[in-house]
């Protein structure tokens, strides 16, 4: 095994588990412990856990903490109410998407912020250089902090086993300061597979602890833990974007289809930028894409307009032959003309073409 | 169980099961867990001609795909429609249920034992 890379707190759990490492991020996570396919079934129907810590955490506190936030992420994080949390962005001057994360707010003078591993740094420099004017502290807990996301129909009723939190009445995008399992924990209901579930925020020292709670509460109701691989399809039938694929520094959020996210009434960085880009329909954008067969459209592979014309007109950001629904699903970005739902395309699989139909994302939504 | 060391390998990671001029391939089990669980097997016609070192099928799994290079030249007699139908046995058994082709050779080129293998793909 390479020992090169990052690991988390978790990182000897999943090797006793038998876990298969892969580079995520600059993080040695777990890719999967036996089987993808059974990790990501185990989760659509009854429940899972993930080693999310490599991910970035920053609390945001002070009197200014809301108007701060306010000018250094795309949407309005002083309008969000207390205990609950939104998707947002955060951008550089122009305009561009330097991640996308969760904000959380405790109170008007309180905020958490959850951004990807790989782009801890450049949030990090982000948030610290907007503070000039604000009477903010920001703290990067990353290295303090562990994340365990629990995932699936059968997460909330795992979980209640091991904690006094109402779970019952926290609302999809909400979150709490409780404990699980005796420790402290704040509880996110929120994740990254369509499923209902958590994301536990616990200190590094009880990391340990919780996960094997959550192990031995769900056990025999089948709750294991996935790794990567099944992280990875699971999100993708959600339709949801990862930042280095569907998100870049090259796209803008309206191409990928966040305008809705982006407060074009209020000052922030990028705003200006994104302004003049917002006057402009986006030349291409992102959809998603299905196809017959089992052979999968990856990331990278070029689209087109039919099965012989040699002018590319997209191309693949994610895909893969979908475990739960059984038939190749991909998110894209194609040239706006052809974004249409049911609009039907090519894609070049390694030398071969094969048609796909344009759809709307996600591609699989849990029943209520 | 198959006996590791009656087989012949390649540095792609395919077996071989010689019987006379047929060689039974498929892939290792190293390369069945370094891929993950397999979803799809495309695989040459009966009949078709393969080259040494040629690719001549690929082996997908969710996350990425796998190439099977021909390990002889020779000429496809048999394929494993078990396998097409349900790639789960590549992950399940690669050395027995899991074969993919049978090729009729004419002459079997160098190739590695179990322990020379073995050396190869031992990460330590």
């Amino acid at each position: 095994m390479n020992d090169a890379g990052l690991k988390t707190p978790l990182y000897d759990e999943h090797v006793a588990l038998g876990a298969a490492f892969t580079d995520f991020g600059g993080w040695q996570m777990p890719v999967r412990y036996s089987s993808d396919l059974a990790e990501h079934a185990a989760i659509r129907e009854a429940a899972g856990v993930f080693d999310i810590s490599h991910m970035a955490e920053f609390f945001i506190d002070g009197p200014d903490a809301a108007a701060y936030l306010d000018h250094s992420l795309v949407g309005m994080a002083s309008e969000i109410a207390d205990g609950r949390a939104k998707y947002s962005l955060i951008c550089n001057e122009l305009g561009q998407v330097l991640d996308d994360l969760i904000v959380y707010r405790f109170s008007t003078d309180s905020y958490l912020i959850i951004s990807n591993a790989g782009n801890r740094h450049a949030v990090a420099n982000a948030l610290f250089a907007g503070t000039e004017g604000f009477e903010v502290r920001v703290e990067d807990a990353s290295d303090r902090l562990s994340l365990i996301a629990i995932q699936g129909p059968k997460a909330v009723e795992i979980l209640a086993d091991l904690t006094d939190a109402p779970l019952g009445s926290l609302k999809y995008y909400s979150i709490y300061s409780s404990t699980v399992a005796g420790k402290n924990a704040f509880f996110a209901r929120t994740g990254y597979t369509g499923e209902d579930g958590f994301e536990l925020l616990v200190n590094n020292e009880d990391a340990v602890g919780v996960w094997r709670a959550l192990l031995a509460q769900g056990a025999d109701r089948g709750l294991v833990a996935a790794g990567y691989a099944a992280r990875d399809t699971l999100r993708l039938e959600a339709g949801m974007p990862l930042y280095g694929h569907e998100m870049t520094i090259d796209t803008t959020p309206f191409e990928a289809g966040f305008a809705r996210v982006v407060r074009l009434d209020h000052e922030f960085v990028g705003s200006k930028a994104l302004a003049a880009i917002a006057e402009h329909q986006p030349a291409k954008r992102l959809v998603g894409l299905v196809g017959e067969g089992k052979r999968a459209a990856r990331a990278d592979y070029e689209l087109f307009e039919s099965e012989t014309s040699e002018q590319s007109i997209g191309i693949i950001t994610s895909g893969a032959l979908s475990p739960t629904l059984g038939y190749p699903v991909a998110m894209a970005y194609v040239q706006s003309e052809f974004s249409e739902p049911e609009t039907e395309i090519w894609v070049d699989v390694r030398g071969s073409r094969q048609i796909m139909r344009v759809v709307s994302l996600p591609f699989y939504k849990r029943a209520k | 169980m198959t006996n590791k060391d009656a087989l012949l390998y390649t540095k792609e990671h395919e077996w071989l099961s010689i019987d006379g001029d047929v060689a039974t391939v498929g892939i290792t089990e190293y390369a069945a867990d370094k891929l993950g669980d397999v979803v799809y097997v495309d695989l040459p016609k009966v009949g078709s001609q393969t080259v040494y070192m040629k690719i001549c099928g690929e082996i997908e799994s969710t996350k990425s795909v796998g190439e099977l290079y021909a390990p002889v030249n020779g000429e496809v007699v048999e394929i494993n429609d078990a396998v097409t139908n349900s790639p789960e046995l590549i992950n399940q058994d690669a050395l027995g249920a899991g074969w993919l082709i049978k090729i009729r050779f004419t002459e079997l080129p160098q190739l590695l034992s179990h322990a020379e293998y073995a050396a190869l793909t031992d990460e330590g």
